[in-house]
């Protein structure tokens, strides 16, 4: 089965509640979830990023400010986070892992076996991202003590995802 | 009791080591290694290790070939090993249960259902 938008909404949702509620002992408001063309947002902040592979191939990101992924650290470690550092780094890394880990598991039962990369995480002002390939994102957002949580996931069947169109996505390095 | 907690996220070891002692597990000391290739060296020079938590998604070595790398030296042929992950499928849950894993907790978790999975293992 074909995973459609409202399905990979409900998968999403359902991994990020679960992760949240019972890690961090908190339970996320939901926002409105939508379809978008770009890769996950450029701006200032915290955007980490995990590959997905099997049949079906893609990426899921989790990205919010530096000041939410403090608050989240600090929940989710018992420590008082402030500023960004490997903590907070390695926090926001897991807590991507775990979403995506568990959305994985949900997709598998549709779609089959599937492998999960090690999560990345970048963190910086201004920078961008591109997916290379025609991607279309199913982006999740949630709002955590009054700040906003992105999670998208592109997915896309494997023999079209590694055609990627020509001078349509050029990656752009972070640039702090 | 020697623990050691193998997973490449230092988060998750360091969530791990409040559980344990959240679950009255009674610990000594606590090691840890971000993948499976320091986790064998640490058991090497740790021979006291009575509990080992691991991971699966691990660079360089991952928890399935830890877990099959330890099984297979005798003297820890019998040391509970826990695996502690996001991987879900039932696929790698049988294929760690056969390779001798003595439970499986999937991430996320409660400090209950590592206190649960615990008993009667230590």
């Amino acid at each position: 089965m074909i995973p459609d938008h409202d399905h990979l909404v409900k998968i999403v949702r359902d991994a990020a509640n679960g992760v949240f509620s019972t890690m961090l002992a908190v339970d996320l408001e939901q926002g409105d979830a939508y379809m978008d063309t770009a890769s996950p947002p450029a701006g200032d902040g915290i955007l980490s990023f995990i590959g997905l592979a099997g049949s079906w191939v893609g990426t899921g990101s989790v990205s919010c400010t530096a000041a939410c992924a403090c608050k989240i650290s600090s929940q989710f470690l018992m420590a008082e986070y402030t500023s960004v550092n490997e903590d907070v780094l390695d926090a926001i890394a897991e807590i991507t892992n775990m979403v995506i880990g568990n959305v994985k598991t949900l997709l598998e039962e549709d779609l089959g076996p599937m492998g999960l990369s090690i999560p990345t995480v970048i963190f910086g002002r201004n920078f961008a991202s591109r997916t290379v390939g025609t991607f279309e994102w199913t982006v999740v957002p949630f709002s955590f003590e009054g700040e906003r949580i992105v999670i998208q996931i592109c997915l896309a069947p494997q023999k079209e995802a590694i055609r990627p169109k020509p001078n349509v996505n050029v990656h752009e390095p972070a640039v702090n | 009791m020697d623990v050691l907690i193998v997973d490449d996220s230092a988060a998750i070891r360091k969530i791990l080591q409040r559980v344990l002692r959240q679950a009255e597990v009674p610990l000594g000391e606590v090691f840890e290694a971000g993948d499976g290739v320091e986790a064998l060296a640490t058991l090497k020079s740790h021979s006291t290790v009575g509990l080992i938590l691991s991971d699966i998604n691990m660079p360089n070595m991952d928890g399935i070939q830890f877990l099959t790398a330890v099984r297979a030296m005798s003297e820890w042929a019998s040391v509970p090993i826990v695996m502690i992950t996001t991987e879900g499928s039932q696929n790698k849950v049988m294929e760690a249960v056969q390779l001798g894993a003595s439970g499986y907790v999937r991430k996320p978790f409660t400090a209950d259902q590592i206190k649960e999975k615990l008993t009667g293992l230590i």
